[in-house]
């Protein structure tokens, strides 16, 4: 078990994390969720011990570590660059951690073969990496992090330099990979799809705060506010100020939309109320779904999906719709807003109700 | 970035202080120690105070060998910054001229300061040299022996031959981590070969040239070899730099108390000018 | 702007190639419309590179030729085919202001200076930097640099075309759906001729028109977003657009009778399969439907990723995936059917169209 308590982060007179507490369980996956210099790998270097907080303490299983330098804990780095021992084989790269904890011959046998195995290296291990693709590059980086048995695994951005087909593929593969080991693996990603698809738990930084932490659809469906929603969004938020009056949802004093039941105990008041693209849609599908006149921006096709940029009150959403939907744009046409998921959000920011769990 | 704080750290640069202590330190304290005393021999030392640096400084044989050197050292500088930065725009980027390039261009670098001077003094000599002589042929008057002018010329020439090669070495080294991208862009914007060098390969080589300038400046400032082995600081005292002056002050003439006083007024301008063109060739980040 | 010609442009790396394998890009003969937007995409080592690099001139194809409206470019230099080009990792004039970046095209090319400060400041109000206008580049971050960049690519009007090589691969999520809708409006309002190379499959539909999709060298198909995920004529077409990709599952074709493992399937046509080695089934799982009744299958993991939940099963001993939508429920006692309209059936990694 990790813990940060209290964990902040000053250079010079620039806070890079902001105090912090964090509980980090053993055999579970962690993704630091945010956009470039929110503070996920300044936050890595602390738990690495490649940095010591300026304030407050790290845990490691009860013991206090805080001090302790990365050499003396028993941790695993990957980055987003491939970083490998150029002069050395895939055997040996791999082996490499096991060589230097002094190991016999026989078991670094054992450990790389089967570390290949998992990764799909076993055709390379006599090659150079330099010799080989970015995937099967950053998949010998991987293997090094597996064999040492580190207690944790710092990923950051692992996937980043790679095509976008074999991070499907490798993002598929890494859970199985941390569900074999007891290790607490923390990953960093700027992209909320990685999130979702590698699941575990999540925790959202904005600007050196850690926002949110729980698991990774519970993040997603009930952010605590406002900044939490908008990183752990993609495509991005649908946002709108409203004042609500009653049952209605009102802008410049006129009706927008009915306030749904699972807001109806909402005071009245102005409010900013946030959704996701794939709640608007060009038939009213969901029961409840509200009509709403919008003009049309552009359309983006991506075959099994359209984006719609819609204009609704001078405020810019994006639809998310089934199917490909090529529509004109500057046309005025309704769309309908299935308002079960909206989120509320108070002039503070922080989530005032939202969606019941029986209607996710 | 913070670094964990690690005492195994000072364990290592130990042999390097103790080695700069006692080849800088030491010998620099030894220095004002002297610049403060008079002796006549016999290890008697007497106090003299300012008295030595009074001297040197209202001493026209200091100016005039401080003037000598300034002027040699910008000199130096004019040619070797440009022509080290031209050639190095003009040396292959890939392919087998690479390594033939870069080891001609190292070779004068390989060769010892004295040697350096010696082929020099033979290479010019009017009787046997074949520079010299060719001159002497085609009806041109030098001889570094009798003329002020051919004897810096000469000394002018033997530097640059030798130590270009460093500034082209520092700036290919930058022109080289230029990212091909760069190029490839410019020639889209439309850029002239003019603005190529003025907005890309010169902001890049920003960094290596400041290296080139310092390296340069220090090192010619601190001229010795060459004009002593080839015209001995002569003719006249035309090209007696400091350090000969100095020289001939210590070993020459057993003057310890103006040479270590002249020694660190010495000092104390080379390190003022360096940070000069230090200051000046990094206002430019600061901006930023 | 103009429209482009790969005349049978074929090329390899290194001298004297022999075999098609020696050919890093192999035969190229299309025409690219005027005003088009064109997305290259492929996973790395395809050849969209070295295509992108033919037509901008920065290689010299072994074989064939480009024609820009019907000129032929093939031994002009970059600088004289009159195009712009945006990289993947910025390319900034360090000791320049914003402002004098975005205008050194046009100065370089002698623009009028009030037609300069006029294009400069409407590039600068799209990609959001006019505070900055005024600031040294250097200093900027990564992704302002970037935008930069782009900017650059965009200032001229009077380009034959515009080549973006994955110009968005360091550039924030959210900022990556701002500048991909701008760079679309931007094409309807110019019409620009656009060429944008990517292996991001979202980047490459949202943007083009025509989405040139490559594989070990080779186009293997040019479509439209629709096209490409609807009827992909390659099973790699079908496995690269999408995710996750479309199911390819090994089967058995007697006349309109199609058998997977011990399950068989009815089609309304009878697929020409000719004497193929390989034959397979496609179906995307978007087009798998889960339900009480069909064909049994085996719920191995459900992932919730948000908006839709990815069901990987499998089927008739075979990995299949299936998309269901948020609100969709998942029996217990799960069984699948394949809609009729959206299989495709592929010999030796070919499809077979339903007139064959």
């Amino acid at each position: 078990m990790l813990e940060l308590k209290n964990v902040s982060k000053t250079v010079g007179a620039e806070v890079h994390i902001h105090p912090c507490d964090l509980v980090l369980q053993r055999g579970t996956l962690n993704v630091l969720l945010g956009p470039t210099l929110s503070g996920k790998t300044s936050l890595m270097r602390l738990m690495a011990g490649l940095d010591k907080p300026s304030g407050g303490s790290i845990h490691f299983d009860g013991k206090d570590v805080t001090g302790l330098r990365v050499q003396e804990r028993n941790v695993a780095m990957v980055y987003q660059q491939f970083i490998n021992y150029p002069a050395l084989s895939v055997y040996e790269n791999i082996a490499s951690p096991m060589r230097i904890a002094g190991k016999d011959a026989a078991t670094i046998d054992r450990e790389v073969r089967k570390a290949a195995d998992l990764l799909k290296l076993t055709p390379y291990l006599e090659r150079t990496p330099l010799n080989l693709s970015g995937g099967q590059q950053q998949r010998t980086a991987l293997a090094r992090a597996i064999v040492k048995n580190a207690s944790l695994v710092l990923l950051d951005e692992p996937l980043a330099n790679l095509d976008y087909k074999l991070r499907e593929e490798l993002r598929e593969e890494l859970p199985r990979l941390f569900a074999a080991s007891g290790a607490i693996f923390v990953y960093a990603t700027t992209e909320p799809s990685e999130a979702l698809l590698l699941g575990g738990n999540t925790a959202t930084l904005s600007q050196g705060r850690i926002t949110q932490f729980g698991p990774t659809i519970e993040v997603y469906r009930r952010p605590v506010d406002l900044n939490t929603a908008r990183t752990f969004a993609d495509p991005p938020l649908n946002i709108i100020e409203l004042t609500k009056r009653g049952g209605q949802f009102l802008r410049q004093d006129v009706e927008a939309f009915a306030v749904p039941a699972h807001l109806a105990h909402m005071a009245d008041g102005p409010a900013t109320i946030a959704f996701h693209p794939h709640h608007l849609a060009l038939a009213p599908a969901a029961p409840g779904a509200q009509r709403v006149p919008v003009r049309t921006l552009i359309s983006e096709i991506t075959g099994s999906e359209s984006f719609i940029h819609v204009d609704f009150a001078g405020v810019r959403w994006v639809m998310l719709e089934h199917g490909i939907h090529d529509i004109e744009p500057d046309r005025a046409i309704d769309i309908y807003l299935d308002t079960r998921h909206l989120m509320a959000f108070g002039p503070d920011g922080a989530a005032i109700a939202a969606a019941p769990a029986a209607a996710a | 970035m913070e670094k964990t704080w690690n005492n195994k750290a000072w364990f290592l640069v130990l042999p390097v202080l103790v080695l700069v202590a006692f080849s800088a330190a030491i010998p620099l304290m030894t220095v004002v120690n002297y610049s403060v005393q008079d002796t006549f021999g016999n290890n008697q030392f007497f106090w003299a105070g300012t008295d030595w640096f009074t001297e040197i400084l209202h001493s026209p044989r200091f100016w005039d060998a401080l003037l000598r050197n300034l002027i040699f050292s910008l000199v130096i500088l004019a040619i070797e910054i440009p022509l080290g930065i031209l050639i190095a725009l003009n040396m292959p980027k890939k392919g087998l001229g690479v390594p033939v390039c870069l080891v001609l261009m190292a070779l004068p670098l390989l060769i010892p300061w004295n040697v350096v001077g010696t082929i020099w003094q033979v290479f010019g000599r009017v009787d046997i040299g074949l520079l010299g002589h060719t001159l002497e042929a085609l009806g041109i008057d030098y001889n570094y022996v009798q003329s002020p002018t051919a004897a810096w010329i000469t000394v002018i020439v033997m530097d640059v031959w030798h130590w270009t090669s460093l500034v082209v070495l520092l700036c290919y080294a930058g022109l080289v981590s230029i990212p091909d991208a760069y190029y490839q862009a410019a020639k889209i914007d439309g850029a002239s070969r003019w603005s190529v060098f003025r907005y890309i390969q010169l902001p890049k080589m920003n960094r290596v040239l400041l290296i080139a300038v310092l390296l340069r400046f220090m090192d010619s400032f601190m001229i010795y070899t060459e004009p002593f082995v080839v015209t001995g600081g002569g003719p006249g005292n035309s090209t007696t730099f400091l350090s000969i002056d100095l020289v001939k002050m210590a070993v020459g003439q057993f003057d310890l108390g103006p040479a270590a006083a002249m020694s660190i007024v010495y000092f104390l301008i080379i390190l003022l000018l360096s940070w000069v063109f230090y200051t000046v060739m990094t206002s430019g980040d600061a901006q930023a | 702007m103009a429209r482009i010609d790969l005349d049978h442009i074929r090329h390899a790396y290194g001298p004297r190639p022999t075999s098609a394998k020696d050919y890093a890009l192999k035969e190229v003969h299309h025409e690219w419309n005027d005003g088009g937007a064109y997305a290259l995409l492929g996973p790395s080592g395809c050849g969209k590179t070295t295509l992108l690099n033919i037509i901008s001139g920065l290689v010299q194809p072994s074989e064939g030729r480009i024609l820009f409206d019907g000129v032929d470019v093939t031994h002009l230099p970059t600088e004289k085919r009159n195009i712009a080009q945006v990289f993947q990792f910025p390319v900034i004039y360090d000791t320049m202001t914003v402002y004098d970046n975005l205008a050194f095209p046009l100065r370089n090319r002698h623009v009028p200076a009030a037609e300069i400060d006029r294009r400069v400041r409407d590039i600068l109000e799209m990609i959001d930097l006019s505070h900055w206008a005024d600031r040294k580049a250097r200093g900027l971050t990564a992704d302002q640099k970037q935008k930069i960049s782009l900017g650059r690519g965009l200032v001229r009007n009077d380009v034959s075309a515009i080549l973006f090589d994955e110009p968005l691969t360091v550039i924030d999520p959210h900022m990556k759906w701002v500048l991909r809708s701008q760079l679309k409006k931007l094409h309807r309002q110019f019409g620009f001729t656009m060429v944008y190379v990517t292996h991001d499959q979202t980047e490459a539909l949202t943007f083009a028109d025509k989405v040139v999709v490559m594989y070990d060298g080779e186009i293997v198909q040019i479509g439209t977003p629709a096209e490409l995920f609807e009827r992909p004529s390659h099973t790699f077409v079908g496995y690269f657009i999408g995710s996750p990709g479309m199911n390819v599952l090994p089967a058995r074709v007697d006349g309109s009778q199609v058998t997977i493992g011990d399950q068989v399937l009815g089609l309304d046509h009878a697929p020409d399969i000719g004497s193929a080695a390989k034959v397979e089934l496609g179906i995307r799982p978007e087009f798998v439907r889960l339900g009480r009744e069909g064909m049994p299958v085996e719920i191995a993991k459900v992932e919730d990723i948000g908006r839709q939940k990815i069901v990987r099963a499998r089927f008739a001993g075979q990995p299949l995936a299936i998309v269901v939508p948020e609100d969709g429920e998942i029996p217990t006692d799960a069984r699948v059917r394949f809609d009729p309209a959206a299989i495709s059936i592929y010999a030796d990694s070919w499809r077979v169209g339903k007139e064959a």
